[in-house]
């Protein structure tokens, strides 16, 4: 269930992302976006580096007891 | 006026191989410990001829049979690096323990310089494995599956301050610190009505006293072995906290200790609210991400782990006050941040994400199962509680925040990476750290408290380091530098 860091849940890839907001609206409304923008960059890229089979990884995570 | 206080941090990581061999995690970590090369081409080993583990505070020796023997003993990988730290294999986990630091910044830096050198350690292990394994080395304190391994602080404290008094003055601080020191975790061991909690360790405490590290965990522990002059110092060995990413959270945790510590030397504490069940608290702070649960007292009231923080606070503005000296720049800093970061979670906890690790996690993780629908039991969010330990700078989630400005950092990098192979100036530790790096040919062995030269006579020459202030830059680093040798530093320090 790899996301093999090219497939993204919209479809486009990183290249295809518009560099610029379009103007609209007030100033609140253009940071308000920006943060939905950088919300939704930094989860692309949890889902670009997520450990492939997770599932299985995480089931094999095992550790001995330490202090 | 309180002693000058000295810090160390301990920190068994968690490590598992992926590849097409199985590897057992002692077999792993000793790799993975051996594979870590710091400058010259041979290792120093640990001393241990001055450790006495089951020594209690309280005033007795035990004999423990949970205690391992000496790993060395098994041909365990360990070894002393030039930044004086510590690094080896303990309980099949890879250990780094800092060297000696006299501030919270100092700390911070050489805390984070040791998830650099797992990061570099771990991949130089990988290569020498099969083709295709992977050594992944995760900062954290559980497996979430009932296995916990720690994170413990060590405080040089004078002798002269009673165990009894840091017991009850510290416990309800160790309880109400969690809203800061916790690294967060998903589940629970003892509950399923947990999806989220604080405190990756807080679940494995049982006891409010005791020597125990492994099982019946303690809030205090009991371990008496202050690696200095016994008769001077005792060692608060502090086994409850969890290991943090975020550098705020590491510089709070020991900041606010080293200044507390200060206060219960000088007795200058007010009497501090003691709760009617420390242990029961604990898990009911870290399970409680609103932070205003109330917590019962010994005479019947309440308090929140914040109100209880504030009153610590408050005394610790006082004395700072009533001493009218001048504050050093980090012990300001520490009271600013601290007064900072309880209004902020009284506001809102989770406006803590940047600077602690619970909340900044916790965030993630809303954002994360929004995006895909998950629900709490989910593996990939499971795996996403996991991966932000990772110590890979490319893959770790936490560094991934750090590389998108999500994190505030405290120190440069610059100070990290040079930390990997430089010691702080200003204790023991520089000795240490210099000895080994000019003259490893001639150190047979170094322990926290000495180093065993062969300059070629009959006997091995053991220079005791007993005084942890003692063995700075600005006092041995003019006779360090006129010397050629190990023999003619011998000859100096005995001459």
């Amino acid at each position: 269930m790899s996301d093999g860091g090219q497939e993204r849940k919209d479809g486009r890839t990183r290249d295809e992302e518009p560099e610029e907001q379009v103007e609209t609206g007030t100033q609140a409304d253009d940071s308000t976006q920006e943060v939905l923008d950088d919300v939704d960059e930094l989860l692309d890229e949890i889902d670009d580096v997520l450990e492939e089979n997770a599932e299985e990884f995480v089931r094999g995570y095992v550790q001995k007891g330490g202090q | 006026m309180a002693t000058p206080k000295y810090v160390g941090i301990e920190t068994e990581y968690g490590i598992a191989v992926d590849g097409p061999t199985e590897v057992n995690p002692v077999l792993a970590s000793s790799l993975v410990v051996g594979a870590y090369r710091d400058a010259g081409e041979r290792d120093v080993v640990w001393d241990h001829s001055d450790e006495h583990p089951l020594r209690d505070a309280r005033g007795y020796e035990v004999p423990d049979p949970h205690e391992p023997v000496v790993d060395d003993e098994l041909g365990l990988a360990n070894t002393v690096l030039t930044n004086g730290s510590r690094f080896y294999v303990d309980h099949a986990h890879p250990e780094y323990s800092s060297p000696e630091c006299s501030n919270a910044r100092d700390l911070v830096i050489w805390d984070k310089a040791g998830e650099r050198i797992l990061e570099d350690a771990a991949a130089r292990a990988a290569t020498t494995l099969p083709p295709g394994s992977r050594v992944l080395v995760h900062k954290n304190n559980t497996d979430g599956k009932g296995a916990a391994y720690g994170t413990h602080e060590n405080y040089l404290v004078p002798r002269s301050v009673p165990f009894g008094r840091l017991t009850r003055q510290l416990l309800p601080f160790f309880v109400s610190r969690t809203v800061f020191v916790g690294a967060g975790r998903l589940g629970s061991e003892l509950s399923d009505e947990v999806p989220f909690q604080l405190s990756q360790r807080a679940d494995f405490f049982e006891v409010e006293v005791g020597l125990e590290t492994t099982l019946k965990r303690p809030l205090m522990n009991t371990r008496d072995e202050p690696h200095a002059d016994p008769e001077r110092y005792r060692r608060l060995h502090v086994i409850n906290g969890d290991a943090n990413l975020c550098e705020v959270a590491t510089f709070l945790k020991v900041g606010t200790m080293l200044l507390l510590l200060d206060l219960i030397e000088d007795d200058a504490l007010p009497e501090v609210p003691a709760l009617a069940e420390p242990v029961t608290a604990f898990h009911q702070v870290s399970h409680d991400l609103t932070c205003a649960r109330p917590l019962r007292l010994e005479d019947g009231s309440t308090a929140t782990a914040l109100e209880i923080q504030g009153q610590y606070l408050e005394a610790c503005r006082r004395y700072v006050k009533d001493r009218d000296a001048d504050l050093d720049p980090v012990t300001a800093q520490v009271l600013e941040r601290w007064e900072a970061v309880l209004a902020l979670a009284a506001d809102d906890p989770r406006s803590l994400a940047g600077q602690v690790d619970w909340a900044t996690k916790l965030e993630l993780m809303e954002s994360y199962r929004g995006r895909h629908g998950l629900g709490w039991e989910s593996d990939r969010l499971k795996m996403v509680d996991l991966q932000y330990h990772d110590v890979r700078r490319e893959k770790g989630l936490f560094h991934r925040l750090v590389s998108r400005g999500r994190i505030e950092r405290l120190v440069g990098e610059d100070e990290v990476i040079a930390a990997m192979h430089a010691p702080p100036t200003d204790t023991r530790a520089w000795f240490r750290g210099e000895c080994i790096r000019r003259f490893r040919r001639q150190i047979v062995a170094a322990g926290w408290d000495s180093l065993i030269f062969d300059v070629g006579g009959e006997a091995l020459q053991r220079v005791p380091m007993m005084e942890p202030g003692r063995g700075t830059r600005d006092a041995l680093g003019p006779l360090l530098d006129e010397v050629d040798d190990a023999q003619q530093l011998l000859e100096r320090l005995t001459g």
